[in-house]
């Protein structure tokens, strides 16, 4: 019994795909039944984007206390707008906006690196300023305009394989891609031991910098495809479009079970994770509840889920 | 010199163990009214330990302590003070984010009210005029903004500065390590007059000529105990350093002496030059060689290594490092183990580019890789997929050196890699060391344990962040090596 328990304490994203469920049982109780299925394809849809830059983050994190990637929200509305003026309209160039999209968060991931490495800023102001500076440019970029993508474009982001989004398997491709990256690669390997212990990794002959340097690039060119594809299924790029990843790309990882204090990564609880915060404003949605109680909700349920994961945690 | 009253402290069979670790094994020692006590051992010897015991700040696992003619049993570091107690540590403990007179303050509660800092401040300034005239630190001044010298002379003041609570013992824990020589005269000078008038006094120095002036008396310690202790004009220099290590003749010429002269022809594998090294003295180490680092314990050792560390990765010039180098940490905690990790990805951590097979890195050969290392130094687990803290200290540490010598390098640094590893251990390790020489490895080994030196084949000795002395194996004593240690000119 005892064993058991600590089998499943030990894994914390269990807990997500449990909340999760919870969350779409408590909807479709109050609806009668009506609508799960429709339910869970949509939250599948929606919740590919958080996936995308929850992992992205999650590399981040794990690099150890005071790794986090604020820019995120900036980088994605700016991906956005570059990958749909690159597209302009057009089936035959969506190729070239993606690389656009992916080269200009490249370029955010590569001026976080530089200003946390070379101005010696802690990466929580570093990639906070960046984001301003970021978001200055795409208002000047895009002038504020609503840019349409190609109907290719916006039609392959929407399409459903027996109710299951295309994107959604997708990213299950490059989730498992990650799960390689984190256990199989030096790279990831790398990340894990800075996380866990910076100078030890140094002394143990890892390239401290070097990595550090490819998490945060990893970070920002998962943001600019977030961009792209975000403003390919909402049919739009804008300035607002990334801003709820702010805090929806931390939650998921922290929720999936990932150690804030770094050196421990958890891929399959990022899905979860997002699963989870995406059922539960359905579920909120579907109560119909006000704007205003929805937020206070959302947050409560997040603190609620992050101290109960921490509990665990101890409890171990 | 005067002679000492009533007995103020008395020890009695005081022990102390941290984990395996003996630091006291029964030490008697009384402390007289009016008397400065000089204490002198080599590194570990315990006498910190002992000090820190005296001033409440750790509790003896056996043994009696008597203050003032009470035996002391919920003794503490707030009752020391009550009983008047005073230390000046190695580590300063200075707030250095406040003022000179701030600083006072947080030591003298009783000082409250309107203008308290005013009136801290000429309580500190009155004591620092007093035992260092023209010291040149206002009371107004940060503690961070002060050089390291005049941070101490804060310190050193401070302990004698007395408002409500007496002072009665002073503790100096090698109060002159920061000081230049005309300073730590007037410290000297002061602690002198301070013991005319009734106080007593601990001194603990590496320089010998300090204690043999200053005290009253002199305790000599070895591996936890008091082997000698008698009046300071017993001692002279040389048999003080006689007393504090085991003085032996120096070894006939062996195997490896002939190897090492026969080695000179062998490729230089690291030269590096300590960075205050005022003369042209290159630590050299050739292909297969062992070489030691000894001296005192943070005298530059370490950050030679890690300079080296450094020099490998090509990072920083200023030496020659012409093979790849893999280093054994001796503080295990903070800067060897990954404490997430299994024993197996402790150990292949150095070796991942070898551990691949194709771009993925295969768990079979890690386990592999980590399983014949099991075997090789005996790392007592069933399994090398259970988690590293499952394994004691020791063995955690042969995990480490595992990591180091499974690695492609050919030149393996080790920082005082032994501390709190037990006897046997050792043993198999020194052992592992010698096999990997004569296969062509070089060793960079820093240890504070003279003992140890026994396995180079050359001894560079350290002292203030330079090499001060070049030791061939047949002339490695530990005389020789404490003499080299110690300041010479006292």
């Amino acid at each position: 019994m005892k064993r058991g328990m600590m089998t499943l304490l030990a894994r914390p994203w269990l807990w997500s795909f449990v909340g999760a469920l919870i969350m779409w049982l408590a909807a479709i109780t109050f609806t009668g039944g009506y609508g799960g299925g429709g339910m869970l394809t949509a939250a599948l849809s929606l919740s590919v984007f958080t996936v995308i830059v929850g992992i992205g983050q999650m590399f981040v994190i794990t690099l150890g206390p005071g790794n986090v990637d604020l820019s995120l929200p900036a980088n994605i509305g700016l991906a956005s707008a570059v990958a749909m003026k690159v597209m302009d309209g057009s089936d035959s160039r969506v190729a070239l906006g993606l690389l656009a999209a992916l080269g200009c968060g490249l370029c955010v991931g590569v001026v976080n690196y530089l200003l946390i490495r070379a101005l010696r800023i802690p990466p929580i102001i570093a990639t906070l300023s960046a984001s301003f500076v970021i978001q200055s440019v795409d208002i000047s970029y895009g002038r504020g305009l609503q840019i349409k993508p190609p109907p290719g474009f916006a039609d392959f982001t929407n399409i459903q394989i027996f109710g299951v989004p295309l994107l959604a398997l997708l990213t299950l491709l490059l989730v498992a891609g990650a799960g390689i990256v984190l256990h199989r690669l030096v790279f990831g390997r790398s990340v894990s031991a800075i996380g866990q212990n910076i100078r030890a990794a140094y002394l143990a002959g890892v390239k401290v910098e070097p990595i550090r340097f490819a998490t945060y690039a990893l970070c920002g060119v998962l943001g600019g495809l977030d961009g792209a594809l975000l403003a390919g299924y909402f049919r739009g790029a804008n300035v607002d479009i990334g801003n709820e990843y702010l805090l929806a790309s931390i939650a998921v990882v922290v929720i999936g079970g990932t150690s804030v204090a770094g050196g421990k990564a958890n891929i399959p609880g990022v899905w979860g994770g997002a699963l989870f915060l995406v059922l539960l404003l359905t579920m909120l949605n579907t109560f119909g509840v006000s704007a205003g109680i929805r937020l206070l909700l959302t947050g409560l349920i997040i603190v609620a889920v992050i101290t109960a994961a921490g509990g665990a945690k101890a409890a171990r | 010199m005067t002679q000492a009253g009533a007995a103020f402290v008395t020890l009695g069979g005081v022990e102390k163990s941290f984990g395996a670790v003996r630091a006291l094994g029964g030490v008697d020692l009384d402390i007289a009214e009016g008397e400065c006590v000089g204490i002198v051992g080599h590194n570990g010897a315990g006498k910190s330990t002992l000090m820190h015991i005296l001033a409440g700040g750790a509790t003896p696992d056996r043994g009696r302590l008597s203050i003032a003619g009470e035996d002391q049993h919920a003794y503490s570091a707030s009752r020391a003070t009550a009983l008047g107690i005073r230390c000046v540590f190695q580590e300063l403990s200075l707030c250095p984010n406040l003022t000179v007179a701030e600083n006072a303050r947080v030591f003298h509660p009783a000082i409250r009210g309107f203008n308290w800092r005013g009136r801290a401040g000429r309580l500190i300034l009155d004591k620092l005029d007093e035992i260092f005239p023209g010291h040149g630190v206002g009371a107004g001044e940060l503690i961070q903004d002060l050089s390291i010298g005049r941070r101490q002379m804060v310190e050193i003041a401070r302990a004698f500065t007395v408002s409500d609570q007496p002072a009665r013992l002073i503790i100096l824990d090698e109060p002159t390590s920061s000081l230049d020589a005309h300073t730590a005269g007037q410290l000297l000078a002061h602690v002198r007059r301070s013991v005319a008038g009734g106080l007593s006094c601990t001194l603990i120095s590496h320089i010998l000529g300090e204690i043999l002036q200053t005290c009253d008396r002199i305790a000599v310690m070895r591996d936890g105990r008091i082997v000698v202790a008698d009046r300071a004009q017993a001692f002279d220099r040389a048999s003080l350093i006689a007393a504090m290590g085991n003085v032996e003749t120096a070894p006939p010429p062996t195997e490896a002496d002939r190897r090492a002269v026969a080695g000179s022809e062998r490729p230089v594998r690291v030269r590096m030059r300590p960075k205050r090294q005022p003369d042209a003295q290159d630590l050299v180490a050739r292909e297969g060689e062992i070489v030691g680092l000894a001296g005192l314990a943070g005298h530059g050792q370490t950050d030679l290594l890690l300079a080296t560390f450094a020099a490998a990765a090509g990072w920083r010039r200023g030496g020659a490092v012409n093979a790849a180098v893999a280093l054994v940490a001796g503080d295990r905690q903070a800067d060897g183990v990954f404490a997430q990790w299994s024993i197996a990805q402790n150990i292949g951590i150095s070796s991942l580019a070898r551990l691949r097979a194709g771009l993925l890195i295969s768990p079979r050969r890690e386990a592999a890789l980590a399983n014949s290392w099991r075997q090789r130094i005996a790392i007592r687990t069933q399994d090398v997929h259970a988690n590293i803290l499952s394994l004691s200290g020791g063995n955690q540490q042969k995990a480490l050196f595992a990591r180091a010598l499974a690695s492609a390098a050919r030149i393996v640094l080790m920082d005082d890699p032994m501390r709190g590893v037990d006897y046997g251990t050792k043993l198999e390790v020194y052992g592992l060391i010698r096999d990997e020489a004569a296969a062509g490895r070089t060793f960079l080994w820093y240890t504070t344990e003279t003992e140890e030196l026994k396995n180079c084949d050359r001894v560079y000795v350290f002292r203030d962040g330079i090499i001060v002395a070049h030791l061939l194996r047949g002339e490695l004593t530990e005389e020789r090596i404490i003499q080299s240690s110690f300041a010479g000119a006292h």
